[in-house]
């Protein structure tokens, strides 16, 4: 198995962004921003496509897209977390409302892009283009899985670098910000890494793994081990796991499709945290 | 400019809605339309008044193993729909209530759920092997060839859902804002929470395979949310929802008549032209929002 070039590119590239969105989905689930990640996971199309109507590159378009709409979700919603029912009374609309909001508004861009390259001429170059974009993870070239491995490893130590701060303004945002830490800013930079993961994994594995990816092993791992540093290496372990079998699974069963065999095994690793409870 | 391709919007409102509405096909549009608006509106509002947009865009994004599955299996897309969004609302309102009971896990569980979906869809699309329409229609909906059966089926639809929404309405309204009080009133608070589930699962599947799931969760969020950050007062507010859901479907409908791009994209951007507007006259009147007004809905649950 190890034989196929494809198989060692999707092991790198797979590994590392499993590793960056095991960790990075611990903190998404701590501080209940599910949404926004899988709404940053779906900007990435239009990204690209309105670079590719603006005369960008379009990776440029696609990275600047979700670290652009990470930060507006930061920026407009109120970032800390906010229990349902409990604390309602706030005068802003809830988090998960500004990211309804904004993420139609996004996908209405998008089908604007599309109508407009599939309306000019020459403008289906623009689509074929942005499309090339969003690869499998069975197709990737050497220097592709080279970026994505480097990609992942960058945002893994931006993680350990803001990582005790952001866990303390996640776990108790009132007292974190008594002390002085810069609770709002240190949101809008873990969207921003959110992003730049969003855009990473999108663009190299598809959006649809992404998702799967962030919720799953981090869940479980919150489960299994309630604690923070175990259980923050808990979740890139699960998510890597998941990979790796996933990855397996598909190589050994050739109509299964790589990505939904990663995400069955995730959702059977959170299934069964939850079964043994 | 005697060279037009289409027809052209003119100064003349009147006269450009007589022409908007000598087509079948349009009315057929506005007659469907508008059971989406109101019936998307008033789920809308209850899925923003608990928080659960997430869950109601997961549900709309059954859609696509629906779609797939049924085509796989060869039976009507509608039975896909139908039994993905569904079996999707139990599973959210099962994994939703875990024994931690935080909102956090909620939140994990229905990513766990939609990622599980998408993934299920992209299996069934890849052994299916045939292409499933076109990415705009699957997304956007045809909105503009909507036959008369389909109206009718959504009118009864939507008057069902509506209905069994109305029937359980006050216990509903009292676990979302309250869910303590309520629980000590002795209502079943996860019984209630996962019938409101289905409701918004069934809402989704019977206007998605019209309209297309991106439009049906604009019309759940926007039309609700504006109307929400507009006033505080209960019945204000679901009156001004079923407006700006209907004003932006027309409007909508009308400017995509006169215009290559689709009514999907026309009907988004209007309801959140309208999204804004409310923000802005909101923060201009500074009134009391309605998170402030909580216990007047629990007075009146």
């Amino acid at each position: 198995m190890l034989g196929q070039e494809y198989m060692r590119n999707a092991l790198l590239a797979g590994s590392f962004i499993a590793l960056a969105c095991g960790v990075c989905g611990w903190f998404v689930v701590l501080r209940g921003q599910v949404f926004a990640g899988d709404a940053l996971g779906h900007v990435a199309f239009p990204g690209a496509l309105a670079a590719a109507a603006a005369g960008v590159d379009e990776r440029v378009g696609l990275f600047a897209a979700t670290v652009a709409a990470g930060g507006a979700i930061a920026a407009l919603g109120r970032g800390a977390v906010v229990g349902r029912g409990g604390r309602a009374a706030g005068v802003e609309p809830a988090d998960d409302t500004t990211i309804g909001v904004l993420f139609t508004v996004i996908l209405a861009l998008g089908v604007l892009f599309l109508t407009r390259f599939s309306l000019g001429s020459g403008g289906a170059a623009g689509v074929e283009a942005a499309r090339t974009l969003f690869g499998s993870i069975f197709g990737l070239g050497a220097g592709e899985a080279l970026l994505a491995a480097i990609l992942g490893a960058v945002v893994l130590l931006a993680v350990a670098a803001i990582g005790r701060p952001l866990l303390f303004a996640s776990v108790a945002p009132e007292v974190a910000g008594a002390r002085g830490v810069p609770t709002r800013l240190l949101g809008l930079a873990f969207l921003a890494l959110l992003g730049v993961v969003a855009a990473e994994a999108s663009q190299a594995v598809g959006a649809l793994l992404l998702l799967g990816l962030l919720t799953g092993p981090a869940a479980a791992a919150h489960r299994l081990r309630p604690g923070a540093g175990g259980s923050v290496v808990l979740a890139g372990g699960l998510a890597l796991a998941a990979m790796w079998g996933g990855l397996v699974l598909a190589y050994a069963i050739p109509s299964l499709p790589p990505s939904t065999a990663v995400i069955a095994i995730s959702t059977v690793i959170y299934l069964a945290t939850r079964l043994s409870r | 400019m005697p060279t037009e391709a289409g027809p052209q919007l003119s100064w003349n409102l009147l006269r450009d809605a007589e022409a908007v509405l000598e087509y079948h096909f349009m009315i057929n549009a506005l007659l469907a339309g508008s059971a989406v608006a109101v019936l998307a509106g008033l789920i809308g509002w209850v899925m923003i008044l608990r928080r659960e947009a997430f869950a109601g865009h997961t549900l709309s994004m059954m859609a696509f193993p629906g779609a797939s599955a049924a085509a796989l299996a060869g039976v009507p897309a509608a039975w896909g729909y139908l039994s993905f969004c569904t079996a999707g609302a139990l599973a959210i309102g099962r994994l939703g209530d875990g024994a931690h009971g935080s909102w956090r896990e909620e939140a994990a569980g229905v990513g766990v759920v939609q990622a599980l979906a998408l993934g299920l869809g992209f299996l069934f699309v890849s052994l299916y092997g045939g292409v499933l329409g076109d990415l705009e229609g699957l997304l956007f909906g045809n909105l503009l060839g909507v036959s008369d059966g389909e109206v009718l089926t959504l009118a009864v639809v939507a008057v069902v859902v509506l209905g069994a929404l109305a029937a359980i309405a006050r216990p509903l309204l009292l676990s979302s804002v309250d869910p303590e009080t309520a629980r000590a009133r002795g209502l079943p608070v996860r019984g209630l929470s996962a019938g409101f589930l289905v409701l918004l699962g069934l809402a989704v599947a019977a206007t998605s395979q019209v309209t297309g799931p991106l439009l049906v969760f604009a019309l759940l969020v926007m039309p609700a949310a504006g109307a929400q950050a507009l006033t505080s007062r209960p019945a204000a507010s679901i009156v001004a929802t079923v407006a700006i859901g209907l004003a932006s479907v027309w409007v909508g409908l009308g400017l995509s008549y006169f215009s290559v791009y689709p009514p999907g994209f026309y009907i988004a951007a209007v309801s959140f032209g309208f999204y804004l507007l409310a923000r802005v006259a909101a923060a201009i009147g500074r009134r009391p929002r309605l998170a402030h007004g909580t216990p007047a809905l629990a007075e009146a649950a």
